[in-house]
């Protein structure tokens, strides 16, 4: 599985959105999430099951000063 | 948690005090002026103010300055060139301050609509430095009839100046029986100059503080009056030492009055377009705000926690970027114990981001307000971060009381908390210890001290005159006094062109580290913040990617400065479906309501190319303008190392595991190589690896910025942007003849 453009080494089956989120501490409030390309809405992450081959992308809005 | 309804006003400045300053003013001289009225956003004026010689003059503005320079900042900087030569210093009696607000400035339906720009040469940095502010100021001057404002040479006596636009007078006035501090300050001339209550509304102020006097990173406070509160609050144009020239002109504060805010003094083109516009900015804060940065909320603190958890936050002088302490100051805690909820807490009219939050009635412990009940304003990240983690203090009361003493005593928060941070690591490295501290213990977290410390500094005494020289003459200070060692000291320095950092830590990200290097100011965010895309995101892996980054949001953002803009509308908060768009970073809707504005406001129709073009003409003149005052070119460009990769060993050791796979991964050592290497091998390895990826770096943005590689603008490219001017032309040449081009 492909994280942000870089290989996730930590992929297992049954391995969640909301776990990647949690595993990598990405407490950021303002997040786009993109599986293949596809929008996942925060009320998706715990329920969509990420495939070995799925590409993520966890994308954090700038914001601050 | 404290709520608005429950906050007592606070108590009103007697009548008799009142009457007693005012029967002590001494009018020194009066000018009447005829005001001229705002079309689309401009008045083409500009006052210039001789502090010298107590004199007010109206010019107009050429029309070429209007097309090349639009105004805010771009203004601020063409009136600087022309008063200043390259030997002019921050105290010589040319150099100016010069402030503008920009065409969207002042208008009252969108959000973040009324920020004034200030530019000065810096006492830090001997360039010239740009700050934004919140307040009333540049938009109640535009409607008393100025798109800027400059203030030149030198009184001899503390004045004030007072541009009273419901009479058409401009007044300098001895005021001898204000205070200094900015809170009292402001409260005062407020009072004094409105007619009644409500009519406070209708003033405002511009302060520095007593200890802007003797501190290089003095700045100038903007007030905005709080009707519900019942207080003049404060903003700060921080960065630079703007204060310390306005003091070194003997300017006690500025004052505008006039007649009141109405909804189109800007005199629009269209003003249904900016009213729709505005309509949906605000819809989407209501909605959105609360499930995104809840900035109605916290401020811009909300960040503090989350960045601790990306390694961001400068804990202990940016040696670190977790911060083990941060769950006693998370935004949580500052919204539930400290930070009123429920006011309309915008800096100017409209806004209802209302990011601006106080804590009321707070009461001081320190100084010379001990026992008080003040409003502080505040903390927002920077501050927070700065006078926080960065020195190791975690405790929310007293980052509060650091920053509320900062604000008044006029000290900008950033170069203040950076700077103690540089003076907190000295003490553990042994540079500095009480006797040279003159008894004061500067330990991480020590606050008392720090407070201390800053009470000094404002009394002009002691080891406050030595913090009042901000850290790049400290270091040249502590290694001619034999403390310490200049080079280690340039490594964990947190200064850049003699600006001191503001407060995100970059080890992990490349592009931001040239976000922070590659500046014209020095090392502040608000040209490019690009940790998250590079550090977290990845969306610029290459060189390639990285360069195009920082020329394109230096030239973004350089835009909002050029109108008047506050940045924070554009990306603190996003409409709810913009994680559809092609290009949700750049939250496309935002760009094109600022397009809307820019058109409601003027009548001409730009995009997104002519925006960048207009910020790109600005931003080179400023490179240009520093390489002019001696201080523009790929050397001035150089970092301190701990913006880069871990100085010390325990910095290194800190995220060990990190660097060493760094270095099979990134630097090209073998696994074997790496583990065979002492832990000094691997720094300097690493090391080497990161301050050569920085020059890489630098090869890579500056042809994208259409410089050479020793950093000064093409004569071919200044003129596809029409700047190809004559005095421009004289200062690039010769430099250009050296390297060959
Ligand atoms: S977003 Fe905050 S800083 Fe910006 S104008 Fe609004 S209240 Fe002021």
């Amino acid at each position: 599985m492909i994280l942000n453009y870089r290989e996730y080494k930590s992929w297992r089956e049954g391995l969640t959105v909301r776990d990647v989120i949690e595993e990598n501490t990405f407490t950021w409030p303002k997040l786009v999430v993109k599986r293949n390309g596809t929008v996942i809405w925060p009320e998706e992450y715990g329920s969509t099951v990420l495939d070995e081959t799925d590409d993520l992308e966890v994308i954090h809005l700038l914001g601050g000063g | 948690m404290i709520h608005i309804c429950d906050v007592p006003r606070y108590h009103a400045i007697s009548e008799d005090e009142l009457k007693q300053m005012r029967e002590k003013h001494v009018l020194l001289r009066s000018f009447s002026y005829e005001k001229t009225p705002l079309e689309r956003g401009y008045t083409d004026k500009i006052l210039t103010v001789d502090l010298g010689a107590k004199e007010a003059v109206v010019s107009d503005i050429p029309a070429e300055v209007k097309e090349k320079f639009i105004g805010g900042k771009g203004y601020c900087l063409r009136y600087l060139w022309d008063a200043v030569n390259p030997s002019t210093r921050w105290d010589s009696p040319e150099n100016e301050i010069v402030m503008s607000a920009g065409p969207i400035a002042g208008i009252t339906q969108y959000g973040g609509t009324g920020k004034t720009l200030i530019c000065t040469i810096s006492p830090l940095t001997d360039i010239p430095v740009d700050s934004n502010v919140g307040g009333f100021f540049g938009p109640y001057l535009k409607f008393a009839g100025f798109d800027a404002l400059e203030l030149k040479g030198k009184s001899e006596t503390d004045v004030i100046v007072v541009i009273d636009a419901t009479t058409g007078t401009i007044t300098f006035e001895e005021a001898p029986l204000e205070h200094f501090d900015a809170h009292v300050l402001c409260e005062e001339l407020t009072s004094l100059y409105a007619k009644d209550e409500k009519d406070k509304m209708n003033v405002a102020v511009v302060a520095a503080g007593s200890a802007a006097d003797y501190c290089n990173m003095g700045m100038l406070n903007f007030s905005f009056y709080d009707p519900r509160r019942g207080v003049t609050r404060l903003k700060q144009a921080g960065r630079g030492g703007i204060g310390r020239v306005f003091r070194d002109k003997r300017i006690k504060a500025l004052v505008c009055r006039i007649d009141g805010v109405k909804a189109n003094l800007n005199h629009v083109a269209d003003i249904g377009l900016i009213n729709k516009t505005g309509v949906k900015f605000h819809r989407e804060i209501a909605n959105n705000d609360i499930h995104q940065n809840d900035m109605r909320g916290v401020g811009t603190a909300y960040s503090l926690r989350t960045l601790a958890d990306y390694d961001i936050v400068p804990t202990n002088n940016f040696k670190f970027g977790d911060a083990p302490g941060i769950d006693e100051m998370t935004a949580a805690v500052f919204k539930k114990d400290w930070l009123t909820q429920g006011a309309a807490d915008g800096c100017w009219y409209g806004c209802s981001m209302a990011c601006a939050k106080a804590s009321d009635h707070f009461l001081l412990k320190t100084g010379p307000y001990k026992g008080q009940r003040v409003c502080v304003d505040g903390p927002e990240y920077e501050s927070a971060a700065g006078l926080g983690p960065a020195c190791g203090i975690y405790n929310p009361q007293e980052v509060l009381e650091i920053n509320f003493y900062c604000d008044t005593y006029g000290l900008d928060t950033i170069s203040y908390g950076t700077m103690t941070a540089f003076l907190m690591e000295c003490y553990e490295r042994g540079i500095l210890n009480r006797e040279r501290t003159g008894g004061l213990d500067l330990s991480w977290g020590n606050a008392a001290d720090d407070l201390e410390l800053m009470h000094r500094m404002a009394r002009n005494e002691g080891f406050g005159k030595i913090a009042a020289l901000g850290i790049h003459k400290q270091k040249a200070y502590f290694a001619e006094m034999g403390w310490g060692d200049l080079a280690e000291m340039n490594d964990f320095g947190m200064e850049q062109k003699g600006l001191e950092y503001s407060e995100y830590s970059a080890k992990e990200s490349l592009a931001q580290q040239g976000g922070y290097g590659l500046t014209n100011k020095g090392p502040q965010h608000d040209e490019a913040w690009l940790i998250f895309m590079d550090q977290v995101n990845n969306q610029i892996p290459t060189f390639e990617d990285k360069a195009e980054a920082l020329y394109f949001y230096p030239m973004f953002r350089t835009w909002f400065g050029l109108m008047g803009l506050c940045k924070l509308p554009w990306n603190d908060i996003v409409p709810a479906d913009n994680a559809l768009t092609d290009d949700p970073k750049m939250v496309p809707e935002h760009v094109e309501n600022y397009l809307n504005l820019y058109y409601g406001v003027t009548g001409k129709r730009i995009d997104t190319k002519e925006m960048i073009r207009q910020s790109e003409r600005v931003y080179n003149f400023q490179r240009i303008f520093n390489i002019r005052m001696g201080k523009g070119l790929r050397a001035d460009d150089a970092i301190p190392y701990r913006s880069a990769g871990p100085v010390f060993e325990d910095e290194y050791l800190w995220r060990e595991e990190r660097y060493d796979t760094q270095l099979v991964e990134l630097a090209g050592y073998t696994p074997e190589q790496v583990k065979s290497m002492s832990l000094q091998e691997r720094m300097a390895a690493t090391r080497k690896f990161r301050e050569a990826r920085y020059q890489t770096l630098i090869d890579a943005v500056y042809p994208k910025r259409g410089w050479t590689l020793n950093g000064v603008p093409t004569v071919e490219h200044l003129r596809e942007l029409g700047m190809d001017l004559p005095e421009l032309l004289e200062v690039i040449e010769p430099l250009l003849a050296k390297e060959g081009v």
